[in-house]
Parts: structure tokens; C-alpha cells; sequence
């Protein structure tokens, strides 16, 4: 391991210590988290240019309100991954439980496995890739940002969305409210494939995927709107 | 918020250690819930001697050697009695429902914390890690526990309202949420002749099953019913001494994981709870889904 990297082992280290060394004003360079045993709360509010590498799953809101990091969890995440997150990347090398990228405004989330109910639930600004499914409710009136998911969408997906933009491989169980199936035209063909490609997966043919958006229906009151 | 936990185990050698693996998963789950807790244990030899029907009664109010007599006078065979804390685990060579029938008649007003038999229920009212050390929980033996640590949102905190409600033979039940219609379901229960014991939800739900069960229904129908039956939140951990069954409401916010291995099948509310079971490096480990019926029995495990 290259001496640069600050090693802590949550077996041992407290939580909190771990954390408010995770929060030092000049921090940088590589550091690594053992023994996460399903804490919840793991290298939250993290803002500066490191690398943190989580060696094993963790529990609620793990790298949330991320801003600059590079964050890897080698392991599962439980609710609330990378909510609120500002920018940098979250990766999570297995599955992600609900509400996974809740309300993040920037920075790329990718989880390698499936998400849980409300993926992107009122994501406003940041890009999420899933290789596998997401549960029902995902991107729960989501605002924007680029929601891609290479496996299912459960039911409910996109419900009262506003201007994400969701591409889903395989089948959607069913649309929320005003969630319709819209056109791939060259420019999404595009901007799916520097997603796919910033998430690792290259080999996916972007015309595989359908694109779903706000049909805009319900942005002003009408007495019909009835869903 | 309340927190649950349950182990079933496929591999004798880990019999012994069931009461270990099962305090450690329940006081994990201390921070979700810190009012009361219960546990139920399947198959130690001291708390539910095999061969002999068992019972747990909870704050009897009088010595464990009263008890004995007073049932054993009503049975006409020896009764063993032994304290746990503020429960009371008694065994005798009769079916569990026949004692179970005599302590009801000894002590009309007492909780019964469950019946069956191979199993043994412990609840009461305080922090769950001083509870698991006054039942001796470490030391328990078996091949399935479940675990609840409750946080009370429907009804007061008393040993009644722990969780788990084992209101059927050898049956368990324990739950994170809160059931909505509770009230309109357990009118229609007493009216089918159901007795409660609590103003408490969950019970609702565990006389349901139970109710269902004793209809002949099979555990896996029971659950797809209860669904269609209840309004609320709900993950649920619904065992037996043969059976293992995990449910969750079709909005699933609360929360599930699920570990399985050769050796065992575990559920908790949160990962942590499991991060410490031999083996959970290479568990297949994933959150249930909504309103599917996740459901393994021993007989599978032995075929």
C-alpha cells in the first residue's frame, strides 16, 4: 500500500474521530476505512479532493453530502447512500438499499448492483448509474440530473418527476404520474453513453435503452389533472 | 423505530452457539428501540425440554416454586419452573396447551409469553443489553431465535406490549412499523371468537396469523392474506418451530436485510446486526422486497 494512505479501522477508531478527520481542512491524498460492520454514517460531509476507499458495507447515509471526494464502498450500502450529494463520485460495488442518491445536487453516483425502493427520490442535479434494478418509486418527483438503470424499473418510476431524464434498459413495472417514454434522439444517445462510460460499463449499446421524462402535465393546476 | 433480528440455523454445530450469535444480533439493534425487547428461542434443552410441552409466563406474582405446586396440583405430573429475569419458563411432561390450559386456570390474569413445543419466549420492559444478561441469553442453545428491540409508538411500555407475540403452538411473531387499522380488524377477530391480550397492533397481527394457521392455511398464504388485510407499515419475522418467513408492506420503509449461507439464514433490520455471524463475508445478502413472502423450513434444510 502506497505510504501516503491514511488507514483507519473502525473496530477500533470511534466513528465520530474518524469522521471529524475526515472534515480537516487540508485534507488530501488516499484514505482507507476498515471494518465498517454497517455503521451508519460513514464519511459523511466529506468536501476535498481525496480518494476514500470503504473496505466493506456499510449502514444508513454513508457518503452523504459528499462534495469533491472520490468515494469507493467495497461492500453494500444501506438507506441513504450519497444523499444530498454535492459533487465528486460515490461508488458502491454492491447493492444499495431505498432512497439511494436522495436529493443529491451534483457529482456522479454509481452502484455496481441493484437499488431499493426510491432511487434518485428528488434527485436535483446529480447523475446516478445502477447495473442492476431499482425498486419502485425511483426518481420520486426527481428535478434534475440523468438517472440511468441497465437492469428493471419497479413500479412507480419517475412519478411526478420534473426534468431528470431517466434511461432504462430493461422493463419498467410502471410509470408514476406524469412519467412518460420519450424519444432517443442523438443527443441522449450521447450524453447515455458518457454516462455508461463514466460508470465503467463501455460495452452497452446506448440504443438499448429507452428515455423517460416529465410529460410536463402537471406543472400548472388543471381540474383534469387526474391520475 | 423498533428493531428486529432472527437466525435460523442449518448446521448442528452451530446449535450451541445460538444463543450467543442471537444476543449479540439483538443487542446490536439496541439503538432502534431501548424500552423493551423479547426473544423467543427454539430448541434450548433447559428452557423447552424436548419431549415436554413448555410455556412462559411473564411477571406471575408469585415465587417460581409456588407455580410448580399450584400446577402441578392442577396436571397431576411434575411441573418445572424456572425464572429468566421477570418470565417464567415451565415445562411438565404434557402437551404445551394442556399447561398452558392450567396455568389460565391457576392464574387467570397472567401474560403468557408463549406456548409450544420446543419453544421459549422471554419479554420484559428495559434496556435490551441488561435484559440478554438477566435471561443468561448467551448460554441459550437452539436451532432458530428471533429478537425484537422495541421503541413504542401504539401502545404503553409494559411486558405486554413487547414483542414477540407467540399466540399460537410454537408460533412467533415480530414486527417494525405500525399497523393502521388495527382497531377495525381486531374488532373482527373478537367476533370470530379471538381473545387478546394487549391494545397492542402487533398482537392484531400475530392473532391473524394465528387464526389463519389454525384454519389450515399455510404460513405463506397466511402472510399474502395479512397483506391484503392490513393497513400500515410493516416488516414482519414470522417463525415457527419448523418455519421462517419474512414479509414486508408493499411501501417498505422499513427497513430489511436478509443474509443467507449453508450454515444459516439471518434477518435484521440493519446489516450491522448480522455483521458479526461466522461466515457473513460470503453471504448472499439482500433487502427483501415488497410484499414478497421470503419463507425457508427445517424440513427443506434437513431434505
Amino acid at each position: 500500500m502506497s505510504p501516503h494512505v491514511t488507514t483507519y479501522d473502525l473496530a477500533t477508531t470511534p466513528l465520530r474521530a474518524v469522521n471529524q478527520a475526515l472534515h480537516a481542512p487540508d485534507l488530501e491524498g488516499e484514505v482507507r476505512i476498515e471494518h465498517p460492520l454497517g455503521a451508519h454514517s460513514v464519511a459523511v460531509g466529506v468536501n476535498a479532493p481525496v480518494k476514500i476507499t470503504i473496505a466493506g458495507h456499510v449502514g444508513y447515509y454513508a457518503a452523504g453530502m459528499s462534495q469533491q471526494a472520490e468515494i469507493v464502498i467495497e461492500g453494500n450500502a444501506g438507506t441513504g447512500v450519497a444523499e444530498n450529494m454535492m459533487s465528486g463520485t460515490v461508488v458502491v460495488k454492491g447493492n444499495a438499499s431505498q432512497a439511494a442518491g436522495a436529493t443529491a445536487h451534483g457529482g456522479l453516483l454509481v452502484i455496481d448492483g441493484d437499488a431499493a425502493a426510491r432511487c434518485g427520490i428528488s434527485m436535483k442535479g446529480a447523475d446516478i448509474v445502477v447495473g442492476g434494478s431499482v425498486g419502485h418509486s425511483s426518481a420520486f418527483m426527481a428535478q434534475a440530473g440523468r438517472l440511468v438503470v441497465r437492469g428493471d424499473a419497479g413500479d412507480g418510476l419517475g412519478d411526478s418527476i420534473y426534468e431528470t431524464r431517466i434511461y432504462v434498459r430493461g422493463t419498467v413495472r410502471s410509470l408514476g404520474a406524469d412519467c412518460v417514454a420519450k424519444e432517443m434522439r442523438p443527443e441522449h444517445l450521447e450524453e447515455l453513453a458518457g454516462l455508461l462510460k463514466a460508470a465503467g460499463h463501455v460495452h452497452d449499446d446506448p440504443a438499448s435503452y429507452t428515455r423517460y421524462g416529465s410529460a410536463r402535465k402537471l406543472y400548472h393546476f388543471a381540474a383534469t389533472n387526474t391520475y | 423505530m423498533c428493531g428486529i433480528v432472527g437466525l435460523h440455523l442449518r448446521k448442528p454445530d452451530l446449535y450451541p452457539r445460538l444463543g450467543a450469535l442471537l444476543a449479540g444480533m439483538l443487542c446490536e439493534m439496541e439503538d432502534r428501540g431501548a424500552d423493551s425487547a423479547g426473544i423467543a428461542v427454539y430448541g434450548d434443552p433447559t428452557w423447552s425440554p424436548a419431549g415436554r410441552g413448555a410455556i412462559s409466563l411473564i411477571a406471575v406474582g408469585a415465587s417460581t416454586d409456588e407455580v410448580a405446586r399450584a400446577l402441578a396440583a392442577e396436571l397431576g405430573v411434575d411441573v418445572s419452573v424456572q425464572a429468566r429475569g421477570t418470565t417464567y419458563l415451565v415445562n411438565a411432561g404434557v402437551d404445551s396447551e394442556e399447561l398452558l390450559a392450567a396455568a389460565r386456570k391457576a392464574y387467570p390474569k397472567v401474560l403468557v409469553g408463549g406456548f409450544g413445543s420446543d419453544l421459549a419466549v422471554l419479554k420484559g420492559v428495559g434496556r435490551p443489553t441488561a435484559l440478554a444478561e438477566a435471561w443468561g441469553l448467551a448460554g441459550a442453545q437452539g436451532w432458530q431465535g428471533v429478537g425484537h428491540t422495541r421503541m413504542a409508538t401504539e401502545s404503553a411500555v409494559t411486558a405486554g406490549g413487547a414483542h414477540p407475540y407467540a399466540v399460537g403452538p410454537d408460533q412467533c411473531l415480530v414486527h417494525n412499523g405500525s399497523f393502521s387499522n388495527h382497531a377495525t380488524v381486531r374488532r373482527e377477530l373478537i367476533a370470530a371468537g379471538v381473545e387478546f391480550d394487549s391494545q397492542n397492533d402487533t398482537e392484531v397481527a400475530a392473532r391473524f396469523v394465528a387464526h389463519q394457521l389454525a384454519a389450515g392455511k399455510e404460513v405463506d398464504v397466511a402472510l399474502k392474506e395479512l397483506c391484503t388485510t392490513f393497513d400500515g407499515f410493516y416488516t414482519l419475522l414470522v417463525s415457527h418451530r419448523d418455519s421462517f418467513a419474512v414479509v414486508r408492506d408493499a411501501i417498505a420503509c422499513k427497513p430489511a436485510v436478509i443474509a443467507e449461507t449453508d450454515d444459516w439464514v439471518a434477518m435484521a433490520s440493519e446489516f450491522r446486526a448480522l455483521a458479526h455471524l461466522p461466515g457473513i463475508e460470503a453471504a448472499r445478502i439482500w433487502e427483501p422486497e415488497p410484499e414478497v413472502i421470503y419463507h425457508w423450513t427445517r424440513a427443506e434444510v434437513s431434505a
